[in-house]
């Protein structure tokens, strides 16, 4: 007999870990980041999966509102009980991969564009997050001394002793060929192959359906560019 | 700020932090955005406090930003870091010095996990030795980085060429500390001082004669939020919260925000400029907006390093209104020059914040 959605959440030590007994007291959205700034309530969360109500879950599943939290993990200090829901977040993200029903939701949509930013950088370079791939052109933010930067990246990375690219130990190093081998062996061995492919294939279903040009891999098409900056501007308060 | 009372509780968070021979786990974001730091830190162990740390070659990355913007699966994750464990043991260390806290507090969060349910740690043996052909140990101590800077805080002392006081008037430099919240908002008892009131980076800035300011805001997120900040569409969540920060602070007038985790001090030093940019506020008086620093930054100044070698020509905000009052000496003519003074130009100037002030 196929699992409910709680018995697959069940099997998540995460959402072990997160879910005691929630009282309902709130303590969670109050210190809150994301409720800060989100139309988010981790509380509801919490009482939502507890209630053990499969159609509420699903719901859930779907939304934006699972992607709301930033995972900072300030709820876990806070709750009286010893939940945290970050934890249950978490669980719900994975399950919600696992299912597809990411794809359906704007928010949740959006882990294509992490998939290939950070997922796949990891594979290529060892490294989630690497200097050449936070651009000046994608990362306006940054400012002009990070433009200089990336004019100039080896005589400043030289003189403040990183070994940018090069072989052998230090920061921004080249990460071997054989640690890289090993890097993909782990991911085909325990799920982290499986779980790209699944947000390639879930994102490719969609972007058909939505008729936006999807090509595999790439962070230079339409339906990477779409997650990647489409903003409905309902999310907020 | 009256401390009386919080002091009974930091002692209750002294946590054992390893006297020597580190293994190192560098962060990907203290790589790219301050390498420097890294740099810095494994001087300071070497040279001025004579210690044993190993920097290696063939490690990775913990796949931590990955694994909190959710693309990473647990099972990935625990055998990622179970490879890192097992170069560590294959080169004599038993004492993990995770440079991240993001890291830091991955690594907690996967030992706790392997503490609670075995079946999870002896799964990920069997993953690793299929994959790899490695078997590990779990290490006997972890440590941040800026634990062990705290632990050394007063022999640092001792070999001040600077220290946090204003060199003109004699008075404490008054500092915002940010200690990054997967620190110990998750396991209070790995941080020095838990969560309630963390002591890592004000025992340093108290040793080094700063004072410590206190504010409202003191313990929220700088609004890294992971898939938040790596997604353009949701950037306004990070912009926010750690305008939310600035706001809070700013009536207390710090000369300088000094940061525990790596990607906080890159938040709290661009979104100062894109504020600036975006509604032409800067949260200082004198326009340059708030210094900011990595603790190993602070303590290469107070040990008498060059700004320019430590990688304070990196930040956005400029940093010489600090160097200033500390009566740093320093050649504004080599910020932007190369390793063999070659000269690269320079940034192109904002348009709000006030650079003059530097010169």
């Amino acid at each position: 007999m196929e699992k409910t959605f709680y018995q697959q959440l069940m099997q998540d030590v995460r959402f072990i870990e997160g879910l005691k007994a929630c009282m309902n007291c709130g303590v969670c959205t109050a210190i809150c980041p994301a409720a800060d700034f989100y139309n988010y309530d981790p509380r509801i969360i919490v009482d939502t999966v507890q209630s053990q109500d499969e159609t509420e879950i699903e719901k859930l599943l779907k939304s934006d509102t699972i992607w709301y939290c930033g995972e900072c993990m300030s709820c876990s200090t806070r709750c009286p009980r010893g939940n945290v829901p970050g934890l249950i977040i978490i669980a719900l993200r994975s399950l919600s991969q696992d299912t597809g029903y990411f794809a359906k939701s704007e928010k949740g949509r959006q882990q294509l564009a992490i998939k290939r930013a950070i997922g796949d950088n990891i594979l290529k370079t060892g490294y989630c997050v690497h200097f050449d791939m936070v651009k000046p052109e994608t990362h306006p933010e940054q400012g002009p001394v990070w433009e200089w930067l990336h004019k100039n990246p080896e005589p400043v990375f030289s003189k403040i002793g990183a070994n940018y690219k090069k072989p052998g130990a230090g920061a921004l190093r080249q990460v071997p060929e054989e640690t890289l081998l090993e890097i993909k062996k782990i991911f085909d061995e325990t799920g982290g192959t499986e779980r790209f492919k699944k947000i390639e294939s879930f994102s490719e279903s969609k972007a058909r359906e939505m008729t936006i040009d999807f090509r595999s891999g790439s962070t230079d098409c339409d339906y990477f560019n779409h997650v990647f900056t489409t903003n409905n501007n309902t999310h907020t308060h | 700020m009256k401390t009386e009372g919080k002091k009974n509780i930091w002692a209750e968070y002294q946590k054992e932090i390893a006297d020597d021979h580190y293994f190192y786990a560098r962060s990907c974001i203290r790589q790219s955005f301050f390498p420097g730091s890294e740099a810095v830190f494994i001087k300071i162990i070497r040279e001025v406090l004579g210690l044993d740390i190993h920097d290696e070659a063939r490690q990775t990355t913990c796949t931590g930003i990955g694994y909190h913007s959710d693309v990473i699966p647990v099972e990935t994750t625990m055998t990622v870091i179970a490879r890192q464990l097992s170069l560590m043991g294959e080169t004599g260390y038993k004492n993990l010095v995770p440079s991240c806290i993001t890291s830091f507090g991955l690594y907690s969060e996967i030992f706790n996990t392997w503490h609670h349910f075995p079946e999870t740690l002896e799964k990920t043996r069997e993953h690793l030795r299929k994959a790899t052909g490695r078997e590990f140990e779990v290490p006997e101590n972890i440590a941040h980085p800026s634990d062990i800077i705290f632990k050394f805080r007063h022999k640092i002392r001792s070999k001040a060429k600077h220290l946090l006081v204003n060199s003109k008037t004699g008075k404490p430099l008054r500092i915002v500390e940010h200690i990054g919240c997967h620190y110990a908002k998750m396991f209070p008892h790995k941080g020095v001082g838990g969560a309630e009131y963390p002591y890592v980076l004000a025992g340093m800035i108290e040793a080094w004669g700063g004072e410590v300011v206190d504010y409202p805001e003191r313990r929220h997120c700088c609004g890294f939020g992971f898939r938040h900040y790596i997604v353009m569409a949701n950037r306004g969540y990070s912009i926010a919260n750690t305008k939310k920060k600035f706001e809070s602070m700013e009536p207390y007038e710090p000369d300088a925000i000094v940061c525990n985790c790596p990607g906080c001090p890159m938040f709290l030093d661009r979104w100062q400029y894109a504020i600036s940019e975006m509604e032409g506020k800067v949260y200082s008086r004198d326009g340059n907006g708030i210094p900011i620093l990595t603790y190993e930054e602070m303590a290469g100044l107070v040990l008498g390093y060059d700004p320019w070698v430590i990688g304070l020509q990196m930040h956005q905000i400029n940093s010489e209104p600090l160097l200033n009052k500390m009566g740093i000496c320093y050649n504004p003519d080599e910020k932007y020059k190369g390793a063999n003074g070659e000269n690269l130009g320079t940034p192109e100037k904002p348009s709000v914040l006030n650079c003059e002030v530097c010169m």
